[in-house]
């Protein structure tokens, strides 16, 4: 029997599930990407990084891989604005971020990968925690904790961080940045500053989405490859810097994911958010909420 | 110098180390030498994109791989049916034109939007082809495809000779095309597309078309570099073929050579290329590729316009691309292609 309602149900539930986790691993890129205008391709290094920050630390020390990852949030942070402040001094102040600054992303997200293939291997690894294992069972419905458990503190998080940028002072600078620099600066408020600021957090979103992926699935220095096609695909399609739209264009892709591995196998998967994109880039290149 | 006298100066030089290596008789320096080769004709190929219009392509592998498997897949259906074996150029011509095509529909599709979303498309392309090959048995999926070699070619001796032979020519070829690209109207047309877009557009520059031109030759000369491939590895697999290595390598060898003029990607290609057939053999394969990951970091952040900008400023010279704007300006206000 090839169709079936159960089938269908569960995978539709699932990559509802897997959606809310795409939502977190896509909030950073939707903030430095779509906000503030910073091409950050290395953006699922940093997430495989948090991966094996929380692996570590849940390895060593036995800590619960997320708990570990939000302790990790303000490294990240600074290494976040590190970053920029780099990107800003060799590439924005002269004007050639088009070319040289995604080749530096480019750099950034080899150097990461390969100084952890040589550091731990291309070994497959894996966090242990309570919510790993256990499943619940509805009527026909079979929820792993593994992957409802990200997909709830993403949701939390990418809520915490809508309402960050829409009510608090900071968030607001951040949005108005991306509009418009001058009018920033006559506020007296130091645009560059304010960037700054926006990618550390960008990059701080990359710990915790870094520990979802290793609780979900087994990590290993390439995988972050895979998720650069989904990450842009769903910022691009959530409309570009629009968290409501991140979360559900991430939900979108989940669904379409989950049912093409349910019912076409899993090695097809990687191919629909490719699809995705394309189809948005050449039909409404704006996205579902884009300004 | 005209196009003819240049290309004959490098089929001289070519030549001359062709005959070089045969004297030294040893097979190693073909297979080292191929490879830099290879990277001579990517990093060139790259370069007329990513150089002249300014657009980053980081789909290199899935061109080349574009290629390399569509000469598995004529070779499949050549040992099947017991046709006619097609010489290696015209594999690469078939493979040039696949390659070209998808670059084609790659650039029409996301190139009317900011180039950003150009550089993540093509990134995204190399993992969906790479999932279309795992998923296509014919061509060997996920386990790979066995090609074999024929130990022999008549006139010239061993078959690596005679691929080193060919690699040879395909770079030249590119070189040469990216010098006459440089010095015709269509290169006045990339040079002020990469300057300023908005303001290429507003004299009249057909900026879609260009990018157009410059995404198809680029495509086609990866592919062409990809279709012998199978017949340097002997034994061609999904996740080697496109590997990042290619991607990164094709970026490094011209941002670190000198993007703006065909000398650059050429240095880039033949110092990196050694470089890492050197380290490759005396420490890791991994720490090559570590060391391209870091030299390409500090060169965009330190050197902007590469080994070649580094020279000119040590003779005082302005860098290329000053002297490229103000050509345009003299020569052909407002009339270039």
């Amino acid at each position: 029997m090839i169709f079936s309602f159960d089938l269908l149900i569960n995978a539709v539930v699932s990559g509802i599930l897997i959606g809310g986790f795409y939502a977190a691993v896509t909030s950073g890129v939707s903030l430095s990407f779509g906000i503030l205008d910073i091409v950050n391709i290395a953006h699922p290094a940093f997430i495989i990084l948090g991966s094996y920050l929380a692996y570590v630390a849940n390895a060593t020390l036995g800590v619960d891989p997320i708990l570990a990852s939000i302790v990790m949030m303000p490294l990240f942070f600074v290494l976040g604005s590190g970053i920029y402040q780099v990107y800003y001094v060799s590439f924005e102040k002269r004007g050639q971020e088009s070319l040289r600054g995604l080749a530096f992303f480019f750099g950034l997200l080899f150097i990461t990968e390969v100084t952890l293939v040589l550091y731990f291997g291309v070994d497959y690894r894996y966090v242990e925690a309570r919510y790993i294992g256990p499943s619940w069972h509805f009527a026909m419905l079979d929820i792993p904790l593994r992957i409802l458990v990200p997909c709830l503190v993403s949701l939390v998080m990418t809520a915490g961080l809508q309402i960050f940028l829409t009510r608090s002072f900071l968030g607001r600078a951040i949005m108005a940045v991306a509009q418009d620099q001058l009018a920033l600066r006559l506020m007296a408020v130091d645009p560059i500053k304010i960037k700054r600021i926006a990618f550390g957090i960008s990059i701080a979103t990359a710990s915790l989405a870094g520990a979802f992926l290793i609780i979900i699935q087994p990590v290993e220095p390439s995988v972050g490859r895979e998720y650069i096609g989904r990450i842009f695909a769903i910022c691009v399609l959530g409309g570009m810097g629009s968290l409501p739209g991140t979360v559900i264009a991430a939900m979108l892709l989940g669904i379409v994911e989950s049912l093409t591995s349910t019912f076409y196998g899993p090695s097809w998967a990687p191919a629909v958010s490719f699809g995705f994109l394309l189809l948005t880039l050449a039909v409404r290149p704006a996205g579902l909420l884009g300004r | 110098m005209r196009t003819p006298v240049f290309l004959l100066i490098w089929l001289g030089i070519s030549a001359l180390v062709f005959a070089i290596s045969i004297e030294i008789n040893n097979d190693y320096i073909f297979f080292a030498g191929y490879v830099v080769l290879q990277y001579v004709a990517l990093g060139t190929a790259w370069n007329i994109l990513g150089g002249y219009c300014g657009y980053v392509n980081f789909g290199s592998a899935a061109f080349f791989a574009l290629g390399a498997y569509s000469t598995v897949a004529i070779y499949k259906l050549i040992t099947e049916y017991d046709f006619y074996r097609m010489p290696i150029p015209m594999l690469m011509l078939i493979g040039g034109i696949v390659s070209g095509i998808v670059g084609f529909g790659m650039g029409y599709l996301t190139l009317r939007l900011r180039g950003a979303f150009f550089a993540i498309a093509t990134l995204a392309l190399a993992v969906v082809l790479q999932t279309l090959v795992v998923n296509w048995d014919y061509v060997g999926g996920s386990r790979g495809a066995y090609i074999i070699r024929p130990e022999q070619i008549e006139p010239i001796g061993n078959y690596i000779r005679y691929l080193f032979l060919i690699m040879m020519l395909l770079a030249v070829a590119a070189i040469a095309i990216a010098r006459m690209i440089e010095h015709s109207r269509l290169g006045y047309g990339f040079a002020s597309i990469r300057d300023d877009e908005l303001a290429a557009e507003a004299s009249g520059v057909p900026t879609l078309r260009l990018k157009l031109i410059a995404t198809t030759i680029s495509g086609a000369l990866m592919g062409m570099a990809g279709a012998p491939f199978p017949y340097y590895i002997g034994y061609l697999q999904p996740s080697s073929t496109f590997g990042l290595d290619y991607a990164v390598n094709s970026i490094a060898m011209p941002l670190i050579g000198g993007t703006t003029s065909w000398v650059g990607p050429l240095i880039g290609a033949l110092l990196l290329g050694s470089l890492q057939q050197i380290a490759t053999v005396t420490i890791s394969s991994a720490v090559n590729l570590l060391i391209v990951g870091f030299l390409l970091v500090i060169f965009v952040i330190i050197a902007p316009n590469g080994i070649v900008g580094l020279i000119h400023t040590y003779f005082q010279r302005k860098p290329e691309n000053f002297v490229g704007r103000r050509r345009i300006e003299a020569e052909m206000p407002g009339r270039v292609p």
